[in-house]
């Protein structure tokens, strides 16, 4: 009976999220966001990819309640053991409990991926969108700017600017940020360009609709939905950014436990304890491979061209 | 032997899966073919074009057709291997779809991909095949086939692209032309010119021609004989020329709701749509 | 000079020309343009593709800036570019009805849109009542237009236009993408607004007989210039002057084996 009923109002849900004549602003906001998540869902390796990232966040939210040890505890009388059930991951060359490290260290590893994505996304569109619908000579400075950033390799110039800011996972965030926003801001003023000329454009011009208007609420929603696709594809090779300057001893500093830095301080015993460094670079490739895959399937809801249309 | 139809189409049906159930597109068509110029007319969404493509077996995934029968020719195109349809698609049944833009390869000459054509079907010399294409170019009156057959798609314009695609597609000479809105992205004189192009071949040829539109008068102008088809159903079969005595309510509706030079200038008549019609069709 | 009928015309065009690029790529698009239309009234733009018509009524709405010559609207001089003022006197409606109206935005968003950007008040009143009057009920308002169909899209576009309340429509080809039945409502739909709210129209199409059905006056375009004006009632005397015009109407009576070869080439003009 009880069954009966839920299966029922559950219809009654799915009925109203996909009516097609929705009775308030919200209803079809959510009925589209509804159709985006059915068309989400049957894709099995986007669901993974989702899976993956909340359990990174679920990781880092509840660290404390999910790590058995502290994670900067050094028990030297432990150090380098193999797996066990006390160390799951075995421990490093100071005796730190590697499982604890890793379940912190993915704290880090968000804080570093949210950090850039809301500093890099906002200024390649906004340069991107501005560039692409204003044109003309704006468009040319705000380009060159953007080519001069480009023309460096990413990491070299992660690298410099690190170098000048000093080491530190604050500076890797900010040099990492100013290296990555000139892709966005391409594929922003790309998309511009394509809509700037488009039928519904020259309508709200004609409603007298000034520039920033113009591009604010008619562009930029129309960008963020490759953008988001974008920035979250990119989020394997921004970890993997930070690892690296992590790795070089230019991102975070010990006794941070930082996935990169871990990496680097296990190779000296990789021959013998070659878990020491393997087990946070398992943690990179699995979070990286989650990103891509949750990348992917946004993708396949969100791109335009296919509508995300019922 | 004249008297056998070219093609048989018997409860012919499209469906689509979709999230919301199996959607028809068209529900059980019936009709015959002869060497004729046989004119399917329909607004959007009534299942014209897809009728065409199934003739093809070209009907998009995950389009599901089915057909009691479906004969060209003594051949059953629904159970022709893919390598049969590939021998009838092109040489015996050609297909001239809306935009040429679309239907040409951009990098290749038009003159190589009309002479690539042809040689696809017969094993000729290229020397030969490009002596053909020059022909059928010169058939379709262009003017300067040389230079024609020398330029690249984005170099023509609409109306000289659809002749382009007239030529590539008649040049194995088949017995069947299936010709999807081929004029109605070009402008109204630039299309009746290439209809009389197309009218003549299929004349000299003896060809079927299948001929899929929205526009009622010209249908009814350029074809031998007028299927109405609305919401997936044919509703009417009639000679051209007593279309305008057609009988039908969804025919008579759509020709009221044409405005014409001689009108009056008052309130089109708008069609009423009978539900009725969804359930029975001819 | 003619003081009532010029004070009776609500827009009036004297030599306008659109000119695109520049140099050896120079375009004239629009050629010496003139015509009148007295308010009230609904004035056809015909011709074929790149004819100029509709670079006529971009030039018209704002739309483009690269024009010279006079066009006076509703008494008022027009420069290339326009205050806000001008946009709630002419509104425009598009010819694609899948490419006028934003694929993110609610038809009720994209009818808030003109009220905000002209400070309106009682928005909710306005959109119900607009979409009342292009007989769209209120379960349209929430749709996004992909959940629309070909002719209630227009329906919205024309109720976007109407919504700012103003004098002067511009219809580019407003049914040229709908089917048949759908552009019977909507070309009734127009006559009906114009008559319930005293608008001008002109509308630009390459259909003659839409335009004898709506029009009273109309300019027959050619290589962007104006080949021949006339009034409707010419053209259903069948007797209008310019080959160019006799010729477009025989094509518009269907397919005609015989007269296809007597077509003229008007293309390149000497």
């Amino acid at each position: 009976m009880s069954g009966e009923s839920e299966s029922l109002q559950a219809l009654g849900w799915r009925a109203w999220l996909l009516s097609s004549s929705p009775r308030s602003r919200n209803q079809a906001r959510l009925g589209r966001f509804y159709i985006a998540w059915l068309s989400f869902r049957s894709n099995h390796l986007a669901m993974l990819g989702l899976g993956i990232v909340l359990a990174l966040i679920f990781m880092a939210v509840f660290a404390p309640l999910i790590a058995p040890y502290d994670p900067n505890a050094q028990v030297l009388a432990d150090r380098l053991q193999y797996f066990s059930a006390e160390h799951w991951f075995g421990t490093d060359d100071f005796g730190r409990d590697i499982f604890s490290r890793i379940v912190y260290g993915s704290r880090l590893t968000l804080y570093i991926v949210i950090l850039v994505a809301i500093i890099a996304a906002p200024i390649g569109l906004a340069v991107g969108t501005t560039a692409g619908y204003l044109g003309g000579w704006v468009d040319k400075v705000l380009m060159r700017i953007t080519d001069i950033f480009l023309a460096f390799p990413k990491l070299v110039l992660a690298l410099a600017l690190v170098s000048a800011l000093g080491p530190g996972i604050e500076n890797a965030i900010i040099a990492i940020a100013i290296t990555s926003w000139p892709p966005y801001a391409r594929i922003a003023r790309a998309e511009t360009i394509t809509i700037r000329n488009s039928d519904f454009i020259s309508a709200v011009r004609l409603q007298g609709a000034g520039r920033l208007r113009i591009i604010w609420s008619h562009i930029v929603p129309l960008c963020t939905s490759s953008l988001i696709v974008r920035v979250t594809l990119d989020m394997a090779g921004i970890i993997l950014t930070a690892a690296g300057l992590g790795f070089l001893g230019l991102g975070a500093q010990p006794p941070l436990p930082e996935w990169g830095a871990m990496i680097s301080a296990g190779r000296k015993v990789l021959l013998d304890q070659w878990w020491v460094a393997t087990v946070p670079g398992i943690a990179i490739f699995i979070v990286s491979l989650g990103f891509n895959l949750l990348g992917d399937g946004l993708r396949d809801v969100l791109d335009p061209k296919s509508g995300g249309q019922s | 032997m004249t008297d056998k139809p070219l093609l048989t189409i018997e409860d012919l049906k499209v469906s689509f899966p979709t999230r919301k159930g199996l959607v028809e597109a068209v529900r059980g068509i019936s009709l015959s073919l002869g060497r004729e110029k046989l004119g399917i007319v329909g607004e959007s969404g009534s299942g014209k074009s897809l009728t065409g493509r199934s003739i093809l077996r070209l009907v998009p995934k995950p389009g599901v057709v089915t057909a009691g029968r479906l004969e060209f020719d003594g051949v059953d195109l629904q159970r022709a291997s893919e390598a049969q349809m590939r021998e009838i698609r092109g040489q015996r049944i050609s297909m001239v779809m809306q935009d040429p833009k679309f239907s040409l390869n951009p990098v290749m000459r038009v003159g190589e991909q009309i002479a690539e054509a042809y040689r696809t079907h017969q094993k000729v010399p290229q020397a030969e095949a490009r002596r053909r294409a020059l022909d059928m170019l010169a058939a379709v009156r262009i003017r300067d086939p040389e230079r024609v057959y020398r330029a690249y798609p984005h170099e023509v314009s609409g109306g000289m692209g659809q002749r382009i695609m007239i030529a590539m597609m008649l040049i194995p000479d088949p017995d069947l032309l299936i010709a999807d809105e081929p004029t109605s992205a070009l402008d109204v004189t630039v299309q009746l010119q290439v209809l009389a192009i197309l009218d003549d071949l299929v004349t000299q040829r003896g060809m079927g021609l299948v001929f899929i539109s929205h526009d009622l008068n010209l249908v009814a102008s350029f074809c031998d004989r007028v299927v109405i088809m609305y919401a997936g159903r044919v509703m009417e079969v009639c000679d051209a020329k007593n279309l305008a005595a057609a009988q039908h309510p969804y025919t008579r509706g759509l020709l009221n709701c044409l405005p014409s030079i001689d009108g009056d200038g008052r309130d089109l008549p708008v069609l009423k749509r009978d539900p009725a019609w969804m359930e029975h069709g001819l | 000079m003619n003081g009532a009928a010029q004070a009776s015309s609500m827009i009036d065009v004297r030599g306008l020309d659109v000119v695109f690029g520049k140099g050896a790529d120079e375009v004239r698009a629009v050629r010496d343009v003139s015509f009148r239309v007295p308010e009230g009234a609904t004035f056809g733009l015909v011709g074929e593709s790149g004819s100029g018509k509709s670079t006529v009524l971009r030039a018209l709405s704002g739309l483009n800036h690269d024009w010279t010559g006079q066009v006076v609207i509703a008494g008022q001089a027009q420069t290339p570019k326009r205050d806000k003022a001008f946009y709630k006197l002419v509104q425009m409606v598009f010819q694609d009805p899948y490419g006028s109206l934003h694929p993110r935005h609610t038809v009720d968003r994209i009818l808030m849109e003109p009220l905000s950007i002209h400070g309106f008040g009682d928005a909710e009143r306005r959109i119900e009542q607009v979409l009342g009057e292009v007989g769209l009920g209120p379960s349209f308002r929430f749709r996004y237009p992909h959940q629309l169909s070909g002719g209630q899209r227009q329906r919205v576009a024309v109720a976007r236009a109407l919504i700012l309340e103003p004098r002067i429509l511009l219809l580019d080809e407003p049914t040229s993408a709908l089917d048949v039945s759908v552009q019977a409502e909507v070309l009734n739909l127009l006559q009906r607004l114009k008559q319930e709210r005293g608008l001008t129209y002109i509308l630009v199409s390459h259909d003659l007989s839409v335009v004898a059905h709506m029009c009273d006056e109309l300019a027959v375009m050619n290589n962007g210039a104006v080949v021949e004006e006339l009034s409707v009632e010419r053209l259903k005397s069948h007797a209008p002057e310019h080959p160019y015009t006799r010729q477009l109407m025989v094509a518009s009576l269907g397919y005609d084996r015989a007269a296809i070869d007597r077509f003229e080439d008007f293309g390149v003009e000497g």
